[in-house]
């Protein structure tokens, strides 16, 4: 702040929160596949829906969704954002789009990044695969997928993403 | 289930800045700080609250008669921090301290620092210790230290 800026009209109020996440067992299992370039889901055991990151448990069933079930790192997008505002500290330039992606053989979805993309073209049913980091960056993260990029496939009937009740 | 020892954890930091508007008010409170002067506001029944308010709580009357509190003032309440954490300013044990200042009908909160926690009870005097540079921000006071 430089000294013009008196009378003090502004404070900087700096937050800073550390804490430990630790992963439930569930997280866990699923974690240490992507460190090996696996997406595996679980499925709910009574209604078969396959939860991709799974938390252990369906919600709907209250079961443990203890079946695992492998992916591709295949899918489509289900809902978009075009983010035009730069977020300070972010490195990706804007305009970018953040989506709700639903893996093939998904029952949810989960946020990632498109890249690679013309912005006029992304809609909701586009077919998109993972673009990984090289093998040596993988960690205990889904960031070992640096995004999403759209592929040469007919879009999915979007029908087939709403909600399927049992 | 997994034995809870396999199960992956990882350190996270949340941090940002952002800028707070302080209002006509608080920028003299603050301005204040930065010549070692601590405000308050004065409201129409003679009730002064400081650190300066807008406005009085109870009434909502708006508050524009500055005056000048402290620096001595009394405890009236405080938390004994044995052993400070890495976020804390002062390394060795102190008190975080509800402290009214001389003038002041409210209470400002902040730290006593180079006493024992023996020393410390509600009613003791303190006095503003002054940081080596000022910066027009709360921590200009450094701390609260027993008068002599």
């Amino acid at each position: 702040m430089s000294a013009e800026d008196t009378p003090k009209d502004y404070s900087e109020s700096p937050i800073n929160l550390e804490y430990f996440y630790t992963a439930g067992s569930a997280t866990t299992r699923f974690l240490n596949q992507v460190k090996e370039g696996n997406i595996v889901g679980q499925a709910c055991p009574k209604c078969k829906a396959v939860y991709v990151p799974p938390r252990g448990s369906c919600p709907r069933c209250g079961v443990a969704t203890d079946i695992e079930v492998p992916l591709t790192d295949k899918g489509c997008i289900e809902s978009f954002t075009v983010v035009h505002i730069p977020i300070p500290g972010n490195p990706i330039v804007p305009p970018y789009v953040c989506a709700m992606i639903r893996l093939d053989g998904a029952n949810i979805s989960f946020l990632h990044l498109i890249q690679e993309v013309d912005i006029e073209q992304i809609r909701i049913g586009m077919r998109i695969q993972a673009v990984w980091k090289p093998k040596e960056e993988w960690t205990h993260s889904l960031e070992n997928i640096k995004w999403f990029a759209p592929i040469d496939e007919p879009d999915i009937d979007v029908a087939t993403l709403r909600f399927q009740e049992l | 289930m997994s034995d809870s020892k396999d199960l992956l954890r990882a350190p996270f930091e949340l941090a940002y800045n952002y800028k707070r508007s302080n209002g006509p008010v608080m920028s003299k409170f603050f301005e204040a700080l930065g010549e070692q002067k601590i405000l308050g506001t004065k409201s129409s029944a003679g009730k002064v609250f400081s650190p300066a308010a807008e406005f009085d709580p109870e009434t909502h009357e708006s508050l524009k008669e500055i005056v000048e509190v402290g620096p001595g003032g009394a405890v009236e309440s405080f938390s004994w921090i044995e052993t400070p954490q890495h976020h804390h300013l002062i390394k060795e044990p102190f008190a975080f301290a509800l402290i009214k200042l001389d003038g002041a009908d409210t209470c400002m909160l902040h730290m006593v620092a180079n006493c024992n926690e023996a020393d410390l009870s509600i009613g003791s005097r303190v006095t503003a210790n002054w940081s080596e540079v000022q910066e027009q921000r709360i921590t200009d006071i450094k701390f609260f230290t027993l008068e002599k």
